[in-house]
């Protein structure tokens, strides 16, 4: 009985290799020496750094790999670095933070590096056991990450809360999955589906709009759509702050990036049905969004619904499925994965020790007292409010644009006066850091070396990209061909 | 044939209709096993006895062990104590999704042509069959899982484990 | 095609089975005070009957006639229903284990009525050739641990619960352990039928490929029997009689009965997997299928006449420790020859 096994090449799952392998190394590592590996963060950096490089050589390809399982190509490459930077800069915050809670440990590390693995798999699955296979890798390894610190009880409920709803979703994912599978006559992969749906369409089409319905459910609940936004700011307030900045950006990144290829290789036929979908769920997780946080004082729940609102505007981009809006997507993601980090590098740094100051009036006076670190948020708060010259203003405007050029100038017209409701929360911020004083001495704000440059890093960056966005813009719209809108 | 096929179907339905409605979580776990045995009924009935096997294994003989294990040590204070009853809104509101879902797949199934299985190749059991799926076309998400269960080891270390350094 | 006499001689063969297989586990108690008795330099039950060969029927009538007691503040249900999962699951493997090459000729005249008892598998001895086996016997296998839990926490009493608790955790320890210590046989055999894996032995026991298999199969196949040395669900001194405890007459010898099975199967499977099954020279297969198994019946006995108890934590790092890492070691040695010899 012979059995010949499909040919491959490691080299197009490259990055999942040696992240995996890393944080299995790490553990080992761990677990076979007498004291706690000090340079286990540096190594963690080093795997990324490697993941990048070698993410950076599948960007111009074009195709699938092991039997059809996994894409190849320019857009899974961007959203691999997108994903890269989001783990490297969540690095950048952690230790100094972990060791203040006396929880530096490797399995931090190595679960982060998981994580982004199982993001990875996601975002390049081609087959959606492949994709829920990744989304799994990833959401265990973030419940853990959730509930890191273990004494603290705000992050077990974290953990807990974002365990019991994340195994809800996943579960009705699967099921919509499964429905797919039933109505498209056996298969589940998503270059098929779309020409399978086709033919068996005038036959099952109610099995597969519930199919579709319940997997729309499921990434959003990855992305924090109202109305599956419940856990968002419970379990981003709990969280260890790396950790919530990490859940902020690259999980929805991933979500995003994975529910976009969906939608766009394996539903085009049904876009019809999915569109006034999200339309509703654009207009209704911005909405709440931005209202709610206005009403918010933890700046870690502000984020939280400020984060919620971020995921309408890409919702709004998944409507308008054209070529621009796929481009706006990968650009927002990059610019949205700068500026939360940003931001969350400043709460850390305003905290100063185990997150004491996490109340917005905590930030008066500090423009008088620390300037740079005010300018930094300052420039952080307005990229998220969408204000030029800021990488969030070019996102939005991209994105906005691609809606418009679609026909949904109603859904423009929401998304611009949501984004004006942000502008108030967000200044506040600036007015409390620059126009009031000091309530109380909160004592000194220590600027730990990497926390201080990841700071120093993205505001620049968010001020760079938004500047000179054409470079990106020629990559992303290079790499979005493969998708024929 | 025929007959057997809507018997299990009918008590997998009722028996996971039963796991929902039950107060007692032990209870509960019982129908769920009643549930595994009827599904695994219905797989020895499509010829795919490797499957129900591990479906009895795994999923009755190991894990609803566990479940009922810790079902059984919360349960050692207070051995009376029910779940609370839900709310009428929710239990309207279960049903009818219950309902709308059930006409959804219904409609859709009620259109699909049924047709005849194509048969395994001869000489090659189920069991067979699935080997060569998983080390063919299913290498890569086979793969993956080994990672998935390691993260979820790691995890469970990491959160339940007495003493990290 | 006479359907229902067919039926009915099916019934009739697992009837047959049955009750020998019954009155083997009569005997095997009986054998069983007879070895401890000789390894404790004591008589064992001599009265009833020459040799005391007739001591089972005794105790048989003895628990018939016994009150069955159900305590108040029971879960009437699963306290009744646990001793018949025990039983049951304990019987329900043997119907797959092959205990002899052909019974019957292949058809048969009666009445006039040719019958092909070979299209109807009737002729083989075994109840089921069934392709997965191996599998169904550890599918039963898992099960059995239910009657022990649902007994245990039905009972409403601290002993039964900690006696059912402490073997779930037992019995899903081990259960990996014996699970991954037969792949080696099964990577030989090439399937997972229980007849073509004795077939695959006529020139070879797989005791000798796989020694290492066989010594971590019985070692869990003792954990999952609940036999000395790894009895503690029921250790006298600290849980009384474990899930048993408020068990008593019919229920009672259900779950003895349950646990006499175990250990048969177990040597059974141990024989097919392992021994050769029913092959050997000169004597009829029958004999010698149960001639290996009840060697192995000795070995429990003997086994249980020599060793003290484990203790809990001693029971686990050996099953997940020392066990596991043996049986995955095991495979991959298994793997790494057959892809270079064979």
């Amino acid at each position: 009985m012979s059995l010949t096994i499909p040919t491959f090449s490691l080299a197009s799952i490259g990055p999942w290799l040696t992240l995996s392998v890393a944080a299995i190394a790490i553990l080992v590592w761990d677990a076979l020496s007498k004291e706690r590996p000090a340079a286990v963060p540096a190594v963690s950096l080093a795997a990324l750094v490697i993941a990048a490089v070698q993410s950076l050589t599948l960007l111009g390809k074009k195709g699938t790999d092991f039997a059809g399982m996994v894409y190849v190509d320019g857009f899974t490459a961007l959203a691999y670095l997108i994903l890269i930077l989001g783990a490297a800069l969540t690095i950048f915050l952690s230790w100094r933070y972990l060791e203040e809670y006396g929880k530096n440990l490797s399995e931090y590390y190595a679960l982060l590096l998981f994580a982004t693995t199982g993001m990875m798999i996601m975002v390049a699955g081609a087959h959606l056991i492949m994709i829920f296979l990744g989304l799994e890798v990833m959401s265990i390894a973030v419940y853990v990450l959730a509930g890191f610190l273990r004494e603290d009880l705000k992050s077990n409920e974290a953990a807990m809360k974002y365990l019991v709803l994340g195994a809800f979703s996943s579960a009705i994912l699967l099921f919509g999955m499964a429905l797919i599978y039933g109505a498209a006559g056996g298969t589940l992969y998503l270059n098929e589906l779309a020409k399978k749906l086709a033919v068996t369409k005038a036959v099952t089409q109610p099995l597969i709009l519930l199919g579709l319905g319940l997997i729309v459910v499921g990434f959003g609940f990855k992305v924090a759509a109202v109305p599956f936004h419940m856990w968002t700011p419970d379990v981003y307030e709990g969280a260890p702050t790396s950790v919530t900045a990490y859940m902020a950006v690259a999980v929805k990144a991933a979500a995003v990036a994975t529910f976009l290829r969906v939608l766009y290789v394996s539903f085009p036929g049904f876009a019809a049905d999915w569109t006034w979908l999200l339309w509703g769920l654009a207009v209704a997780t911005m909405t709440l969004g931005n209202v709610v946080a206005i009403a918010q004082t933890n700046i870690k729940r502000m984020l939280a619904y400020s984060s919620i609102a971020h995921a309408g505007y890409l919702l709004v981009g998944l409507v308008a499925a054209n070529q621009l809006a796929a481009v706006g997507i990968l650009y927002y993601l990059l610019a949205y994965t700068l500026m939360n980090i940003g931001a969350f590098a400043a709460i850390l740094l305003v905290s100063r020790q185990q997150d004491r100051y996490l109340n917005i009036y905590d930030y008066c006076g500090l423009g008088r007292q620390h300037p740079g670190l005010a300018a930094a948020m300052s420039v952080f708060m307005f990229a998220l409010a969408g204000m030029p010259p800021t990488a969030g203003f070019v996102g939005k405007l991209y994105i906005f644009a691609a809606a418009v050029q679609a026909g949904y100038i109603w859904l423009v017209i929401l998304a611009v006066m949501n984004s004006l409701v942000s502008v108030y929360y967000y200044l506040r911020i600036t007015v409390l850091m620059y126009m009031r004083p000091a309530e109380a001495d909160l004592g000194p704000v220590s600027f730990t070396p990497a926390v201080t440059a990841t700071l120093a890093a993205t505001a620049l960056a968010v001020v760079l990209v938004g500047i000179f966005p054409g470079w990106f813009y020629d990559l992303a719209a290079a790499s979005v061909k493969i998708f024929s809108l | 044939m025929e007959y057997l096929f809507y018997s299990l179907a009918a008590v997998a339905l009722i028996s996971g209709a039963l796991v929902v409605f039950q107060t007692h979580p032990l209870r509960s776990a019982l129908w769920l096993i009643v549930n595994f045995f009827a599904v695994a009924g219905l797989y020895l009935l499509a010829h795919a006895e490797f499957i129900a096997a591990i479906q009895i294994i795994v999923y009755a003989g190991a894990i609803m062990v566990l479940f009922l294990f810790v079902i059984m040590l919360l349960n050692l204070r207070q051995p009376e104590e029910e779940l609370a009853r839900p709310r009428l809104g929710l239990k309207i509101a279960g049903i009818t999704v219950a309902v709308l879902s059930a006409v959804l797949i219904g409609m859709g199934l009620a259109k699909v042509v049924l047709k005849p299985v194509t048969e395994l190749p001869v000489g090659l059991g189920n069991t067979e069959s699935v080997a060569r799926l998983l080390f063919t076309d299913y290498l890569l998400p086979f793969e993956v899982t080994s990672v998935l269960l390691l993260v979820a080891i790691v995890g469970s270390v990491v959160l339940a484990k007495a003493k990290l350094r | 095609m006479n359907m229902p006499l067919l039926i009915l001689l099916t019934a009739l063969k697992i009837t047959v089975i049955l009750v020998v297989f019954l009155t083997a586990i009569a005997y095997t108690v009986l054998m069983e005070r007879k070895v401890l008795g000789f390894i404790q330099l004591r008589y064992g039950p001599n009265r009833v009957g020459p040799w005391g060969l007739l001591q089972p029927l005794a105790d048989l009538v003895k628990l018939l006639f016994k009150e069955d007691f159900t305590p108040p503040m029971v879960n009437k249900v699963l306290f009744i229903m646990a001793p018949m999962i025990t039983a049951i699951t304990a019987f329900l493997p043997f119907a797959v284990i092959p205990f002899a090459s052909q019974i019957l000729p292949d058809t048969i005249t009666v009445y006039g009525q040719t019958l092909d008892l070979k299209a109807a598998g009737l002729n083989q001895g075994v109840i089921a050739d069934v392709n997965v086996g191996i599998l169904y016997v550890f599918a039963m296998s898992s099960l059995a641990v239910y009657g022990a839990v649902l007994g245990g926490w039905a009972s409403n009493s601290k002993y039964s619960l900690l006696g059912g608790l402490r073997l779930s955790a037992q019995m899903v320890s081990y259960e990996l352990a014996l699970g991954l210590s037969i792949i080696g046989v099964l990577m030989l055999a090439g399937s997972l039928s229980l007849v073509k894996i004795v077939e695959a032995q006529k020139n070879l026991w797989f005791i000798f490929l796989q020694p290492l298999g066989f010594i971590i199969f019985m070692i869990a196949a003792f954990a999952e029997c609940a036999r000395t040395p790894f009895d503690l669900i029921e250790c006298e001194n600290e849980l009384v009689a474990g899930y048993q405890t408020e068990y008593s007459s019919m229920k009672w010898a259900l779950f003895m009965l349950g646990e006499y099975c175990h250990i048969i199967v177990a040597s059974a499977l141990a024989t097919t997997l392992f021994l050769g099954g029913w092959q050997g020279p000169v004597l009829p297969p029958i004999v010698w299928f149960v001639l290996k198994t009840f060697v192995l019946v000795f070995v429990f006995i003997w086994v249980r006449g020599t060793y003290p108890r484990f203790r809990f934590d001693q029971l686990m790092y050996l099953g997940w420790k020392v066990l596991l890492p043996l049986a995955l070691l095991n495979i991959l040695v298994t793997g790494v020859v057959i892809l270079f010899l064979g």
